[in-house]
C-alpha cells in the first residue's frame, strides 16, 4: 500500500530531501504544502533553474590552490627568518660559562615582525570554512533538498578529502560535481577525474608512464591509484570483471593527467595533460583498443566506462541504498539501472525514476539517516527566532566559536567530517556504521534544542515535521517532555525522525 | 533556494546559549552611587518546593510526605533555617549564605499560571503575561527597555542581554539586545532525556534501543570509576560540573567593571516524576549541583557579590503527596530563591498555607500564596530602581494589583 496524501508528503521530505523545514516558502508547514503532489514537488525540484549551483563568491580549485601555496611559503620564510633570527641572538648572547635557554625565547620573533593575529583563522581554514558555510547553507535554505541530497550522494560517491589537501576540496565539488549532478553521468566523470582536486587525491600527478620521456629520464613509473579506483569504486563497481591488466592499462592511459603545480604564479592548480608523462602507444582496456591520442585516450575511455552496463548497476544499487535502504529492492535498483541505459547516463531522468517507482515509497521506513544529514534536518527545524529580537553573537568572528566550526565540529564528533572520507570509497551509507553514534546525537540535538525557540508548541513542532509519521509513543513523549528544548531534543532523536 | 537571511538563521542557530545578560548599569541606581548585579536563574522542569526547603514546623509534614518528608533527626538531617523551615541537606552553601543574611527563600509562592503543562507554565514564567499564549519578549528584556531613557533601547548602544549555554530563555529575549556566550565543547544530554528517549526506543524501535542501552550501561560504568577514584564526591557529576561552569561564567561577566549587569541563565532536569531522591537520590544531586552554581557565583563574582541579586525560580511546584513510584507530580506553588550580597536576607518569607487537605490546592498542591511578580517587581524596583508603573504596564502587564514586595534588598 503506497502511502498517500500527508504521509507520503512527510515521507517526501525525508526520504528525498533534508525533512521539513519551517521556512516561510511553505507557509512553514512543508508537510502540508506539498500534500496534495508529494512526487510533482520532488520532481518540480529537479526542474528548478540552476538547480544545484550555490550563491557564493568563493575562489575557483585553481586560484584557491594558488592561494595556498603562496601562503604556506610565505609561513615558511617567516618561520626561516625566526630562526635566523634566533641563531644571531644566541651568537651573540652565548656567554662563555653556556647559553641562558630564557633568553632564547623572546628571541623567536624577528626584529619588527608582528606577533600572529590569534583571532584571524589561518586562510587555508578560512578558505574551508566559507567552502562549508556555502553548501550547508544551500541545504539548511532548501525547500526540500531533494537535489542538494543528490549533491551530496555525488561529491561522496566521487570523493576527495581535505585531510590530504585542504585547499581544492570545496571548489571540486562546486566546479566538478554541482553542474552535472543532474546532466549526464558521463560528463560528471570526465570532469571529476580530470579535476586537479582528484588527480592529486588519488596520485595521478606523478604517475609517468615507463617509456614516456619523463618516465625514462627520471627512471620512474606508473601510480596506478587513479585508475584502479575509477573501475572499483567511480563506475564498474568491484570484481565487475575486469583484470589487473586492466588497471595497468587504463593507468598508462592516464598518465600525463596532472595539474600545474600551484607554487606557479599564472596557471598553478589547473589540469594539465603533460605529453612528458604519457605512456606512449595503443592500449588494451577491458578488451578494447585505445589508439595512441594524448589526453583523448583517457577521454574515450572514461566515456565507455560511463555507458558501461556494470556502472549502470552500480550506480542504480549505490543511489538506491542511499535514498531506500541498505538493502534495496532488487526491481528497484533493476529500474534505475534501466534509465540509466536507456537515458545514456542522465541523471535528472535517473532521480525521476528513482521518485516515480512505487518501491522507493514503501511505508516502513528502514534507512538510518546518515549523520550530517540528520543535522541538517534539525538545523531546518530549529529555526524561528520571535521577530524583532536582535541576536549578536559575541564570539569574534575568526575563534574556534564561528558558529560554522561548530557545525563543522558536530559532524565531526558524529563520524562524518565534512569532506574528510577515511577512505576512496567515502563515508559509509549503512546502518551499520551509524547506529552507534545515535548516542552522541542525543547529545548534538541537546545543543541544537537549547538554540531552537520553536514559537509554536512541540507537538505543533512535530505535526508540521512528522505530521502522520509520528507514532502515539513518540507524540506522548514529546508532550510529557519537561521543557520545550527537551521537547525538540527529544522529537528529532524519536525513531520516526532518524529513520526514513 | 537561497533567502536573505539564510546565513544568519545558521548562526544564530549556533550562536546562543544560557547566560544573558545586559551590559549597561541602571541609570537610577548607578546614580546612588550603586552599581547592581540582577542574575535570575530558570529552573525548568517544575522544582519540588517542598522538598527544597521542607515546613519541619508544620504538624501535618511528616504524615503528607512520611518517609520521603526532611527532618532535621532524618537519616541525612535537614539544614535548619528557621524554626519552621530546614533546608535541603544537599545545599550547604545556600545554608552558609541564610545564615549569613545573603540568602531569602520566599515559600507557597508562585505565578499566576494555575494548570499544569510545563511549556505554558515556562512561557508565562518567563513572558511575565497574565496568561499562557504566544510571546516574543521576556519580562526581563522589558524590564530592562523601561531602565534605558525614554523606556527605549539604544540600538547600537550598551544596552545588551547576554545569554551563556544551550538554553536561551524567553525571559531575556525582546528589545533589547541580546548577547551570547556558550561554554566550549558538548553539554550531554542530561539523564533524564536520555531515560526518557529509552523508554520512546525501547516501545518503537529494538535496535536503537539496545544501542542506547548500551551507551547508558558505559556511562554508569564511568561514573561508578570515577566515584570510586574521589570517594566522598557525590556524582551527577555532568550536571554539576555543567552547572558550575554555566553559572560561574554567567558570574565572571557580570563581575567585569564593563560587563553587563543584568542577565539569565537557565538549569533543565527538576521534572522528578520517578524515584525523586529528596535526601539521596537524584534530586538531592541535581540540588547539590544548583548549590554549586551558587557558590561559583559567589566566588567568581568576588567584591560585585556585595551588589548582586540572584533570583532561582521555577516555572510551577509538584503534587504535595508522593505519587506511586517515588517522585511527585506536576503541582502549583513551590519557592522562589534568592541569592545575594545586597540581599537582607537570613529569611524565610511565606503567608503559610498549611498541608492539611483541605489547605491544599485542589486537594493536592501546596496553595499559592504569594505572587511571583510581586517578589520579582520588589527586586526589580529596589535593586534595580524600574518604575512601578512601569512594571505593573509593560514589564508585568496588567499586575497593577500585585504590589513589589517591599524590603528584599538594603
Amino acid at each position: 500500500m503506497i502511502p498517500r496524501g500527508k504521509e507520503a508528503a512527510a515521507l517526501a521530505l525525508h526520504r528525498f530531501g533534508f525533512g521539513p523545514a519551517l521556512g516561510a516558502a511553505w507557509g512553514g508547514n512543508s508537510i502540508a504544502a506539498i500534500a496534495s503532489d508529494p512526487r510533482g514537488a520532488l520532481l518540480a525540484d529537479l526542474e528548478r533553474p540552476k538547480a544545484g549551483t550555490v550563491f557564493a563568491e568563493l575562489p575557483s580549485s585553481a586560484q584557491a590552490a594558488r592561494l595556498v601555496s603562496d601562503f604556506h611559503a610565505e609561513e615558511q620564510a617567516k618561520k626561516k627568518l625566526a630562526q635566523r633570527a634566533q641563531k644571531e641572538a644566541e651568537s651573540v648572547d652565548q656567554p662563555r660559562g653556556g647559553a641562558e635557554p630564557a633568553k632564547m625565547m623572546p628571541a623567536a620573533l624577528p626584529p619588527g615582525a608582528k606577533p600572529p593575529a590569534n583571532k584571524e583563522q589561518p586562510l587555508p581554514q578560512r578558505l574551508l570554512q566559507e567552502e562549508a558555510a556555502a553548501r550547508i547553507d544551500a541545504a539548511v535554505n532548501a525547500d526540500i533538498g531533494f537535489v542538494e541530497r543528490l549533491v551530496w550522494f555525488w561529491s561522496n560517491h566521487f570523493c576527495v578529502s581535505a585531510d590530504k589537501d585542504n585547499a581544492m576540496v570545496g571548489a571540486y565539488e562546486r566546479e566538478a560535481i554541482r553542474p552535472h549532478a543532474l546532466g549526464h553521468f558521463g560528463d560528471m566523470l570526465a570532469a571529476v577525474e580530470s579535476h586537479p582536486a582528484m588527480l592529486f587525491y588519488l596520485d595521478n600527478v606523478q604517475s609517468m608512464g615507463a617509456d614516456s620521456i619523463a618516465g625514462i629520464n627520471r627512471d620512474k613509473g606508473l601510480n596506478e591509484n587513479l585508475a584502479r579506483e575509477i573501475l572499483e569504486l567511480h563506475t564498474l563497481g568491484v570484481r565487475a570483471g575486469y583484470s589487473q591488466t586492466d588497471v595497468t592499462s587504463f593507468a598508462n592511459v592516464l598518465t600525463g593527467w596532472t595539474w600545474v603545480d600551484p607554487a606557479q604564479p599564472e596557471h598553478g592548480g589547473k589540469f594539465l595533460f603533460n605529453k612528458r608523462l604519457h605512456e606512449p602507444g595503443e592500449q588494451n582496456v577491458l578488451g578494447k583498443r585505445y589508439a595512441e591520442s594524448g589526453v583523448e585516450q583517457g577521454r574515450a575511455v572514461l566515456a565507455d566506462l560511463a555507458q558501461h552496463p556494470a556502472t549502470a548497476q552500480h550506480i542504480a544499487q549505490k543511489l538506491a541504498r542511499h535514498f531506500i535502504a541498505d538493502e534495496p529492492p532488487p526491481p528497484l535498483v533493476g529500474k534505475l539501472a534501466k534509465t540509466f541505459r536507456e537515458t545514456g547516463g542522465q541523471l535528472r531522468e535517473v532521480a525521476k525514476a528513482l521518485v516515480a517507482a512505487d518501491e522507493s515509497w514503501t511505508p516502513e521506513r528502514r534507512k538510518l539517516k546518515p549523520p550530517a544529514e540528520w543535522m541538517i534536518g534539525v538545523m531546518r527545524l530549529a529555526d524561528a527566532l520571535p521577530t524583532g529580537t536582535s541576536v549578536i553573537d559575541l564570539r569574534p568572528a575568526g575563534t574556534e566559536w564561528r558558529t560554522i566550526a561548530r557545525v563543522l565540529n558536530f559532524q565531526a564528533v558524529l563520524g562524518q567530517a565534512l569532506w574528510r572520507p577515511p577512505a576512496p570509497n567515502g563515508h559509509a551509507d549503512t546502518e551499520a556504521a551509524w547506529i552507534d553514534g545515535v548516542p552522541r546525537r542525543l547529545d548534538v540535538a541537546n545543543q541544537f534544542a537549547g538554540q531552537a525557540r520553536p514559537e509554536a508548541d512541540p507537538l505543533d513542532l512535530l505535526d508540521r515535521s512528522l505530521g502522520p509519521l509520528a507514532s502515539t509513543d513518540t507524540r506522548q513523549t514529546v508532550a510529557r517532555a519537561e521543557s520545550r528544548p527537551q521537547a525538540f531534543a527529544l522529537l528529532v532523536m524519536a525513531p520516526e525522525y532518524l529513520r526514513r | 533556494m537561497s533567502y536573505p537571511h539564510a546565513s544568519s538563521r545558521r548562526e544564530f542557530l549556533l550562536s546562543s546559549g544560557t547566560l544573558f545578560a545586559w551590559g549597561f548599569l541602571p541609570k537610577l541606581a548607578h546614580a546612588e552611587a550603586r552599581d547592581p548585579r540582577f542574575l535570575t536563574i530558570v529552573l525548568r522542569g517544575a522544582l519540588d518546593g517542598l522538598a527544597t526547603v521542607a515546613p519541619i514546623g508544620d504538624p501535618d509534614w511528616i504524615a503528607l510526605r512520611g518517609d520521603n518528608a526532611l527532618t532535621l533527626e532524618g537519616k541525612t538531617p535537614a539544614l535548619r533555617l528557621t524554626d519552621f523551615f530546614a533546608l535541603n541537606p544537599a545545599m550547604p552553601n545556600l545554608h552558609r549564605m541564610f545564615q549569613k543574611n545573603e540568602a531569602i527563600v520566599v515559600h507557597a509562592c508562585a505565578t499566576p499560571y494555575r494548570e499544569r503543562s510545563h511549556f505554558d507554565g515556562q512561557d508565562l514564567l518567563e513572558s511575565g503575561l497574565p496568561k499562557p499564549g504566544p510571546s516574543d519578549s521576556g519580562w526581563l528584556n522589558r524590564a530592562l527597555a523601561t531602565l534605558a531613557p525614554g523606556g527605549r533601547v539604544d540600538p547600537k548602544g550598551s544596552l545588551k542581554v547576554l545569554g551563556v549555554g544551550p538554553t536561551p530563555p524567553l525571559i531575556v529575549l525582546g528589545p533589547a539586545h541580546v548577547l551570547s556566550w556558550s561554554p566550549q565543547g558538548i553539554m550531554p544530554a542530561g539523564d533524564d532525556t536520555t531515560m526518557r528517549l529509552l523508554e520512546l526506543y525501547r516501545h518503537s524501535d529494538a535496535k536503537l534501543a539496545g544501542t542506547l542501552e548500551e551507551h547508558v550501561r558505559l556511562l554508569a560504568m564511568e561514573r561508578a570509576g570515577a566515584m570510586a577514584q574521589k570517594p566522598g564526591g557525590p556524582g551527577p557529576g555532568q550536571a554539576r560540573t555543567y552547572f558550575a561552569e554555566a553559572a560561574g561564567a554567567a558570574a565572571k561577566f557580570l563581575a567585569q567593571p564593563d560587563g553587563p549587569r543584568v542577565g539569565a541563565l537557565g538549569l533543565d532536569g527538576w521534572d522528578t516524576h520517578n524515584n525523586e531522591g529528596i535526601a539521596n537520590g537524584h534530586l538531592s544531586q541535581l540540588l547539590g549541583a544548583l548549590d554549586g552554581a551558587l557558590d561559583a557565583i559567589q566566588s567568581n563574582l568576588g567584591l560585585a557579590w556585595r551588589e548582586t541579586v540572584v533570583a532561582v525560580v521555577t516555572e510551577f511546584g509538584r503534587t504535595a503527596h508522593i505519587n506511586g513510584t517515588e517522585g511527585t507530580d506536576h503541582g502549583t506553588a513551590t519557592l522562589a530563591l534568592l541569592v545575594g550580597g545586597a540581599l537582607k536576607g537570613g529569611r524565610v518569607i511565606a503567608d503559610w498555607p498549611g498541608l492539611k487537605s483541605s489547605d491544599l490546592y485542589e486537594n493536592r498542591d501546596l496553595k499559592p500564596t504569594t505572587d511571583l511578580r510581586a517578589v520579582l517587581k520588589g527586586l526589580l524596583k529596589d535593586h534595580l530602581r524600574a518604575d512601578e508603573r512601569m512594571l505593573a504596564d509593560n514589564v508585568f502587564p496588567g499586575s497593577a494589583g500585585i504590589k513589589p514586595m517591599a524590603g528584599l534588598v538594603g
